[in-house]
């Protein structure tokens, strides 16, 4: 047989699969090459002592009673973007949410809606970031499922993960738990993850030298937990951005949030596509950062672990939790005036006039 | 960002706001024209740290906020045609027409797709050439030389499949139609940078002697528009009325004289209708007759569609500066960003959005 | 009413016969349509908006632009450094 134009140098992909240099809707159907795409793509790129091949779920033994789950979907666009892919995002994006609860994220499970006739070399390229990205937060994928949409109907791949995490005992860190004079830092700089994306939208796209910021936080909270039992809340700010996370904590907590436009960490290149894009860097997502309420008594300690650790080093303490019956997030601006950061209405749209 | 990091330095603002506390004896209302002035005053709280006597009235200067409810109609009679493919700057995408929107359109199956450029819809044009893509062409004078060019550059490479919807609204015979409304209150204006850096500031000479009124053509950074402000001040304080530049970087007395001949050979004067305001005769632009070929209106015999104005809103106030957003009742009740009764709460420019946006309903 | 932004030409070239150039904004590139500025050349800081520059930055303006407003604050520097001084002796 005349091998098909597909070109796969890895291991991952013997034989079969190289008839089909596309998805076609029997990968999704549950027979021969369903079982193919899992022998052949997932299993190899997920590789870990829990996936049975065979098995229609996975038992699993938990260290702790107590665990937290989550479960979150993928539909970027573009699905690979500088800095990262859907699949990238796919696993920590859901370790992240599980991390802002303080757990120690485990399991994941990967639900696939194809595309008929997308492309198996970037099925291969996905599975292979997810794979790296799960042992990178060490987490484990442990069950998936893949289902095949005629064309038209889908825009190539989406993702579903869910995940398990572990809860350390008698710790409560949640949104409604910040409280007058905690601090409130950032763990970096704001806004990379959106401007990644945007620079390679059809009809905006720019040169940029950004990259997206996703990351797995899950080693960097398990150290700033074992820094400090006076966390009190976590959030990593994706859609919506450092605003719609800020404002969802004065709100559950019934408190205001003093901000300092000058204390908040925005990289240069950022900075200026937000400019000419009409957008405030404070509502543009990230995917790698994390917003934690920490009590002041605490706040230096918990800063120098964070600025110890590579995803934590522009940390910064970037304002602190007030009492405020109104729950406003307000900044103070380079003159000295105070303006409100409010909720984003919607989706960012470039602001031309 | 070079020339414009260097006019947000919060120390030299505080010294400029003290220089004009210094020199200010009267109590003036100064109008800044423009949306994007307005959005930078409430941003960075420039009303907070100039003198209390010194009132900033925000005006007309917001393209997305007046283009009249007619204009938004057509928009979205065309954009739900089958084969369109609608193409706008994000602004207008949640701007309420009589019963619906951009972004409803777009959901009920519309083609809509934001675009940066008027020439990326000219691109998508080119790419798809058995449909029929349609460019809404809104703003003051800075965005028509980009939108007149747009339509050269189809008519040049022979691109038929795209048309304009074209809704063009120029500064100076507003600032006019401002002078004369029965209770005017502004004093001085600071002219739009923007504006002025294609038009220049020749033809503020005649307004600002003829009313009697200080006309500072200026930026957009906090620098700038204390600046403009001072300088405002130095004239109502001496009684004086003359234009200034204040944004001599990107402004010069001419303007851009090569974009000014390409918005002549493609524009033509009209009288135009300001949503909330009503018509202002000689305010706007509309394609010349050689190039009728390009105006969607005609293309999709919209020209019919004149709704009536909700009397629910009262932006016309506001963008005349009768009105403070937050003196409206409907004010963060009905009316939010979210809930928009009118434009100027929709365009993150608008006056009202503005003043809710940072907060000006708890800091009044 | 008008997002411009300051930027500084990288390249210039044509694009069917339409000159654009390669317009750099802190450190992110964007292609910009260069047709109403014809003289400018590389290194210029323009203006643009909606991905056409629409003027050229006068230097020198700036420049003197910004000394107005040092000198606006030098009074004040003097009488703190008087002050100072007076302190010191």
């Amino acid at each position: 047989m005349k091998p098909s134009t597909l070109n796969i140098a890895s291991p991952l992909c013997p034989v079969p699969l190289r008839d089909y240099p596309q998805v076609i809707l029997a990968h999704g159907g549950g027979g021969k090459l369903s079982a193919e795409l899992i022998e052949h793509i997932f299993a190899p790129a997920f590789a870990n002592e829990h996936v049975t091949l065979l098995s229609d779920s996975t038992p699993l033994c938990l260290p702790s009673q107590r665990i937290a789950v989550s479960t979150d979907s993928f539909v970027v666009q573009p699905l690979f973007f500088p800095g990262g892919s859907i699949g990238d995002l796919a696993v920590n994006g859901t370790v992240n949410d599980l991390a802002m609860s303080g757990a120690r994220p485990m399991y994941l499970t990967a639900g696939f809606i194809l595309e008929e006739g997308f492309e198996m070399e970037q099925l291969i390229r996905i599975a292979k970031d997810m794979g790296r990205a799960a042992r990178d937060a060490g987490v484990a994928i442990i069950a998936g499922d893949t289902k095949v949409v005629e064309r038209g109907h889908g825009d190539g791949c989406y993702i579903n993960t869910s995940g398990i995490g572990v809860l350390p005992a008698e710790r409560k860190i949640a949104v409604d738990q910040a409280k007058p004079g905690d601090a409130v830092i950032l763990s970096g700089s704001v806004g990379d993850h959106g401007v990644a994306i945007m620079s390679v939208r059809e009809g905006l796209d720019f040169e940029s030298p950004i990259l997206s910021d996703c990351a797995s936080l899950a080693d960097l909270v398990q150290k700033m937990l074992d820094t400090s039992t006076n966390i009190r809340a976590m959030r990593d700010p994706t859609r919506g951005g450092v605003a719609m996370s800020l404002n969802e904590i004065a709100a559950a907590s019934r408190c205001g949030i003093e901000l300092d436009d000058e204390c908040i960490p925005i990289k240069e290149p950022v900075r200026s596509a937000c400019e000419f894009l009409g957008l405030d860097p404070l509502l543009v997502a990230n995917e790698g950062k994390l917003i934690a309420i920490v009590a002041k008594s605490d706040a230096d300690q918990v800063l120098n672990t964070m600025r110890a650790h590579p995803l934590g080093c522009d940390a910064a303490i970037v304002g602190h939790v007030v009492e405020d019956d109104n729950q406003l997030v307000v900044s103070r601006t380079a003159v000295g005036t105070k303006r409100i950061v409010s909720i984003p209405v919607g989706e960012q749209l470039p602001r031309i006039c | 960002m070079k020339h414009l990091s260097e006019y947000r330095d919060g120390a030299k603002a505080l010294k400029l706001a003290a220089e004009i506390a210094r020199i200010c004896k009267g109590n003036w209302a100064i109008m800044e024209v423009c949306g994007g002035q307005t959005h930078s005053i409430i941003r960075n709280g420039i009303d907070q740290i100039v003198p209390q006597n010194i009132e900033m009235i925000h005006g007309p200067g917001c393209p997305v906020c007046v283009t009249p409810i007619s204009v938004i109609d057509k928009a979205l009679e065309i954009a739900a045609r089958r084969n369109v493919l609608f193409c706008s700057f994000g602004d207008m995408l949640r701007v309420p027409g009589t019963t619906s929107d951009l972004y409803r359109i777009k959901g009920g199956g519309g083609d809509v797709r934001i675009v940066y450029s008027p020439l990326d819809a000219v691109k998508l044009a080119r790419k798809h050439p058995t449909r029929e893509v349609v460019f809404l062409a809104i703003g003051f004078e800075t965005t028509a030389p980009a939108n007149a060019m747009a339509v050269k550059i189809a008519q040049q490479q022979d691109i038929h499949n795209f048309s304009v919807l074209v809704s063009h609204v120029l500064v100076p015979p507003a600032i006019e139609a401002i002078m004369n409304s029965p209770g005017n209150r502004v004093q001085a204006f600071l002219a739009a940078g923007h504006v002025c850096s294609v038009m220049g500031f020749h033809q503020y000479h005649r307004l600002a002697s003829q009313y009697s009124i200080p006309i500072v053509v200026t930026g957009f950074e906090p620098l700038d528009l204390l600046d403009g402000i001072r300088r405002a001040v130095v004239q109502l304080e001496a009684g004086q009325s003359h234009v200034e530049n204040a944004f001599p970087r990107v402004v010069t007395e001419a303007g851009n004289e090569v974009a000014q001949a390409t918005i002549d050979e493609v524009f033509e004067t009209t009288d135009r209708a300001w949503r909330g305001i009503g018509v202002i005769p000689q305010s706007g632009w509309r394609l010349k007759p050689k190039y009728a070929e390009f105006d969607a209106e005609r293309r999709f015999a919209v020209e019919d569609i004149a709704p009536e104005e909700s009397n629910a809103c009262r932006a016309g106030e506001v963008l005349r500066g009768a009105l403070k957003p937050h003196q409206c009742e409907a004010f963060g009740k009905q009316c939010t960003p979210r809930t928009p009764l009118g434009a100027t709460m929709v365009s993150s420019e608008g006056a009202c959005a503005a003043y809710y946006n940072y907060g000006r309903f708890v800091h009044p | 009413m008008c997002l411009a932004v300051p930027g500084q030409i990288e390249s210039l070239y044509a694009d069917n016969d339409t000159p654009m150039g390669k317009v750099n904004f802190g450190g992110v590139v964007k292609e910009v349509c260069m047709v109403y500025l014809p003289e400018v050349q590389i290194g210029d800081y323009v203006i643009v908006h909606v991905g056409f520059a629409i003027h050229q930055i006068d230097e020198e303006s700036a420049q003197a632009t910004l000394e107005s407003f040092a000198e606006l604050g030098l009074l004040d520097d003097e009488l703190e450094d008087l002050r100072v001084s007076g302190e010191d002796s």
